[in-house]
């Protein structure tokens, strides 16, 4: 073995939406950092569908760019068609989804990478950590190379052990065409990590020049487009449809006729697949009374002729597949230019990391993305950009960065991560926030932008903005609270119809009327006007719903209550005679650091956090 | 309370019947069976839940009592720990060498609600059905010992998980309808929220009234006798009491003025209180005395409100009356018989003649009292009736919740509001029951609705 002349103090392994966004946050964090990669054509590659965003995780993407990462700009250049979501269900529930040019994000990704200056982008396939004295020092290459660096972040994705399934087929591979990494997770287990073992899938990809797209419906984007990115002012790039085909019983039948070929029902596979992204056995299987699914015909890119079909991820070998895509309008005469596949991959139990990301074992090290048991370019992007923040800050030897589940769906993620045990791959829902109306898009900056300030994350041009985005708050609260309508004001009364007034209304308690939004009052008031779409809609959301955010504000009180009680990192939980034997140990294997996060690990009774509590309090 | 500790407790009231249960909980059960009992016949392994005759020895071997034993193995045991239970005679002597037996041997004496404590802890009984065995232990009347028997049966749980699953239920399809708005669901429906929350409403409000007999089940009502004195309270007591005389517990320290007496009116215990009459005063200690009389007329569940019926109503009858308003008051003429000195009523109360001396009118009295603190609830009925303080609040909680949810839903707010009632209804029933995790709202919403794209 040689060592590499250099000296880093962040090493990041694997350039995934992880990876990426763990070197870039070390790097602008001053940090030498190299980021090491398989394969230097696959930056930021989408292995499943072409997109960004969603519920849950456009909102994971909106605090990415709040913190300093580069998700939301890089689809933001690259995206091809842009819609938000429900926005008609309420104001935190809003949320971007944008489809990509697949190539282009990955090759915008790699240019900014290698444009960062404190980063060195590498290929180079990890085989072996290196340690010293228990902490970690560096990484070994099969090219035969040591690297060292006082924090490593591991991000390898569904690449280690992975073995892809395609029918009764199977062979090892970390995603369709590119090799599996062997070595690590051998070693994470001789270490004394353990691993467990996941199943995704992904469909087939379609030739877009076989596909009859006059007989499907087409699905276009938002006239108007909200960009993800705070500091993205215009989408330039060519917006395009997706469309929609239905698979119908001739389909379901060709499946239900083939499932002894199917790696899924044949029982090939032991790793455990996602409830909320079944294959298409999977669905025509359990919910048999229904006789058609609809499925998204998605582009993959300007330039490319794929198009990757939602849903519709199977196990099925690849001339089943064929022939059940040919059922169904449109698809009649439709080529397969990949076929799908499902792949099973080793993951490191994340209820052995602290909510800094690093290994409770190994010092120094951190895991992101996929690697701990989550799917989702989203999930794995707000964890490597924590994780690569962590890791710098350690290599300065400063406090870690910790995200609170009232402070944005990363802390609720990394939470659920360490103190639930992952049965499936882990992928973000608003529903799994317990304040999710005060965890919007549009206030992410509000949320996240000052910590960013503080840990060296956040340029002088989005400290700016942001500072904008304040003040123009503060301007249109002003005029809100400040501006009246008088009895006399008949043009605006009529305007409005408000009806007979007796007394003057100040616009807040015009706007608080559910049937006035505040676009109406702006067209009277142009000093309301000059304020930003984000702007206005927010002040929006502050005044009609103001009981409500109260309301959530108690309760994050609450939860605070316990969360800043903060847990000893060397507590002795066999000292605390009255838990019993099983609680004791779920406290000992995950080591909450407060009481709060103690009270949500499994199987710790509101019994055994009262005693907790009390044995803090004496202690 | 270190639960992996051996815990040795008698498990019956000592010193009345003619057998006594001694039951152990913990890792060492079985072994400390095995070191002092000697079975009639062989036996090779105790077989678990089955009764096994034979005498229980000293360390010395010196016979000690012929007792029955039963090894319980964990978990199919009330606390889920291995248990042992010895059946040996009742006498007092008896319980007392088995515990300092096993008190030698290692075992500890259980703290007093450490076995349900232990059954809750292993997950064995849920909250409310923890606090219902803690009433069975404490229950002090016949009537109150039924309803801990049907709470521990689950009958409150049943009822609140009723109510949860319905909730679940809706929060299922809103949150479905939140986080996967590209999927194929059922149409939003907001007339079903309405229904659904309407109904559990409805349901809340008849267990939150029936919260009130309840709690004078389980904590006894107290009842005041008032009025000017000398016009029988005292005899009136002394009646009342009579043969039902159950427990009788002097407070000390109030020496002038209040006599607190325990015992059951038709099933249910009743703390009587005897005041020091209820007049004008100048005497300053007199005062003291109807100065804290009518402090506790505000505690109390009832008053009565004696009259001499044998005398013209007097000033001192108005104001005692006037000190009682705003409580609920039966008016009690006493001394019936004696010729009646007034006909006409004195109050909008109800009224009733009663003599202490011949018995006259107390067996009504007693009926309506009964009737007063029970309501409709009639002892050993199947009604659940809400006895905690705790589920009252957590339920009031809820219904306040699942009010805002149907003003939200008149006032038309977005889907993402109307959850957050529903996860806060939710969150107050779960206080009683047990809270919903995250999962199980998931596992709801995959297992319902065919979600992947």
């Amino acid at each position: 073995m040689s060592g590499y002349g250099k000296k880093y103090e962040v090493i990041v392994v694997g350039a995934g939406h992880a990876g990426c966004e763990a070197a870039l946050a070390a790097a602008r964090m001053g940090r030498k950092t190299l980021l090491l990669t398989m394969g230097l054509d696959t930056v930021a590659q989408m292995s499943c569908n072409p997109a960004i965003g969603g519920l849950a995780k456009g909102h994971l993407v909106h605090e990415v760019d709040a913190l300093g990462g580069e998700m939301g700009l890089n689809i933001d250049a690259t995206g091809i068609q842009f819609r938000r979501l429900n926005m008609k269900k309420g104001p935190a529930v809003r949320a971007a989804r944008a489809q990509a040019d697949r190539m282009a994000y990955s090759a915008r990704m790699k240019s900014v990478i290698e444009a960062e200056q404190l980063l060195d982008l590498k290929q180079g396939t990890v085989i072996d950590l290196l340690l010293q004295g228990g902490s970690v020092a560096g990484v070994r290459t099969r090219e035969g190379l040591d690297f060292s660096a006082k924090s490593v972040v591991l991000t390898t994705g569904t690449f280690m052990r992975g073995l892809i399934h395609i029918g009764l087929n199977n062979y090892s591979g970390g995603r369709a065409g590119e090799p599996a990494s062997m070595g690590l997770s051998e070693r994470l287990r001789e270490i004394g990590f353990k691993v467990g073992r996941l199943k995704t899938g992904t469909p087939a990809r379609l030739a877009s020049r076989s596909i009859d797209f006059s007989k499907l419906e087409s699905q276009p984007g938002d006239p108007c487009i909200r960009p993800f990115s705070f500091l993205t002012e215009k989408i330039e790039r060519t917006q395009i449809d997706c469309y929609i085909a239905n698979t119908n019983e001739r389909t379901h039948q060709i499946i239900r006729d083939n499932l002894d070929r199917s790696a899924l029902f044949s029982g090939a596979i032991e790793g455990i697949g996602p409830r909320y992204c079944p294959s298409i056995e999977d669905k025509v299987v359990r919910f048999p009374e229904k006789n058609s699914h609809q499925t998204f015909i998605e582009p993959e890119g300007l330039l490319s002729g794929e198009m990757y079909p939602s849903g519709m991820s199977t196990s099925l070998p690849p001339d089943v597949q064929l022939a059940f895509f040919r059922t169904m309008t449109g698809l009649e005469n439709v080529e397969i230019m990949r076929p799908g596949y499902a792949i099973e991959y080793d993951f490191v139990e994340p209820t052995q990391l602290q909510a800094t990301l690093e290994t409770r074992l190994v010092p120094g090290l951190y895991l992101a993305g996929q690697l701990n048991g989550t799917s989702g370019y989203e999930e794995a992007a707000a964890q490597g950009l924590l994780a690569g923040i962590n890791a710098a800050l350690k290599s300065r030897d400063e406090k870690e960065l910790i995200v609170g589940r009232d402070q944005g769906y990363m802390g609720v993620m990394v939470d659920d991560l360490i103190t639930q045990p992952t049965l499936e791959p882990y992928r973000m829902f608003t529903s799994r926030s317990e304040y999710r109306l005060l965890l919007r898009e549009d206030n992410a900056d509000q949320r996240l932008t000052p910590l960013g300030r503080q840990i060296g994350l956040i340029s002088d041009r989005r400290w700016q903005v942001y500072q904008q985005k304040l003040s123009e708050l503060g301007q249109g609260g002003g005029i809100l609270s400040q501006r009246m309508i008088r009895p006399g004001d008949q043009k605006w009364i009529a305007a409005l119809q408000l009806g007979e007034l007796k007394n003057g209304l100040q616009l807040e308690a015009v706007l608080r009327r559910p049937e006035i939004d505040i676009s109406q009052i702006a067209e009277l008031f142009p000093e309301l006007q000059e304020l930003s779409d984000q702007v206005r809609e927010q002040l929006e959301i502050a005044i009609k719903y103001q009981g409500y955010i109260k309301r959530q504000l108690e309760q994050v009180a609450r939860f605070r209550e316990y969360e800043n009680i903060s847990i000893p990192e060397n507590i002795d939980y066999s000292q605390i005679e009255s838990l019993s034997n099983e609680v004791r140990e779920k406290l000992s294997e995950v080591r909450p650091t407060t009481l709060g996060q103690a009270g949500r690990i499994q199987g710790v009774t509101p019994a055994a956090i009262a005693v907790l509590h009390i044995f803090l309090r004496k202690h | 309370m270190n639960a992996s500790e051996t815990i040795i407790a008698p498990a019956t009231a000592v010193g009345e019947a003619g057998i006594a249960v001694v039951r152990i909980s913990g890792p060492r059960s079985l072994e400390a069976l095995k070191t002092f009992f000697r079975p009639t016949s062989k036996v090779n392994t105790f077989q678990s839940h089955r009764l096994y005759h034979g005498t229980l020895c000293d360390q010395q071997g010196q016979h000690l009592d012929e007792i029955l034993a039963v090894y319980m193995a964990a978990p199919q045991t009330y606390t889920r720990d291995d248990v042992v239970e010895i059946h040996c005679h009742g006498s007092q002597q008896v319980v007392k060498a088995v515990l300092q037996l096993y008190l030698e041997f290692g075992l500890r004496l259980a703290e007093p609600g450490e076995f349900t404590y232990r059954a809750f802890v292993n997950g064995r009984l849920d909250l409310s059905q923890a606090e219902a065995v803690s009433q069975l232990i404490h229950c002090k009347s016949d009537s109150a010992r039924k309803l801990a028997l049907s709470q521990v049966e689950g009958q409150l749980s049943r009822q609140l998980y009723q109510f949860t699953e319905q909730l679940r239920q809706i929060q299922i399809l809103i949150e479905a309808w939140i986080d996967f708005p590209e999927e194929e669901l059922p149409s939003e429906d907001r007339n079903h929220i309405f229904a659904t929350a309407a109904d559990i409403m409805t349901q809340i409000d008849h267990l939150t009234s029936s919260y009130h007999s309840g709690r004078v089940l389980k904590e006894g009502a107290a009842i005041l006798l008032a009025g000017r004195p000398n016009v029988g309270k005292s005899s009136l007591l002394n009646a009342l009491l009579g043969e039902e005389r159950a427990i009788v517990t002097d407070i000390p320290g109030t020496t002038r003025d209040l006599l607190e007496e325990g015992l059951t009116i038709g099933g249910v215990p009743v703390r009587l209180v005897d005041t020091a009459g209820l007049r004008k005063t100048s005497d300053p200690v007199e005062r003291e005395g109807v100065r804290r009389a009518q402090q506790k007329l505000s505690q109390a569940d009832l008053v009565l409100l004696l009259i001499d019926g044998s005398k013209p109503v007097a000033e001192d009858d108005h104001y005692a009356l006037a000190a009682c308003e705003g409580q609920p008051v039966f008016i009690v003429r006493t001394k019936a018989d004696l010729p009646t000195a007034e006909k006409n009523n004195i109050s909008k109360y109800d009224e009733y003649n009663i003599s202490s001396k011949t018995g006259e009118g107390i067996e009504q009295l007693k009926n309506a009292i009964q009737e007063f603190l029970l309501g409709d609830y009639l002892p050993g009925a199947e009604s659940v009736l809400l006895t905690e303080k705790r589920h009252f609040d957590s339920l009031v909680a809820c219904r306040r919740n699942l009010g805002h949810l149907c003003y939200s839903l008149d006032s038309d707010q977005p889907m993402e509001l109307l959850a957050m009632d529903v996860r806060d209804a939710l969150y107050c029933l779960g206080q009683i029951s047990g809270e919903t995790t995250n999962d199980q709202l998931l596992e709801g919403i995959f297992s319902q609705f065919c979600i992947g794209k």
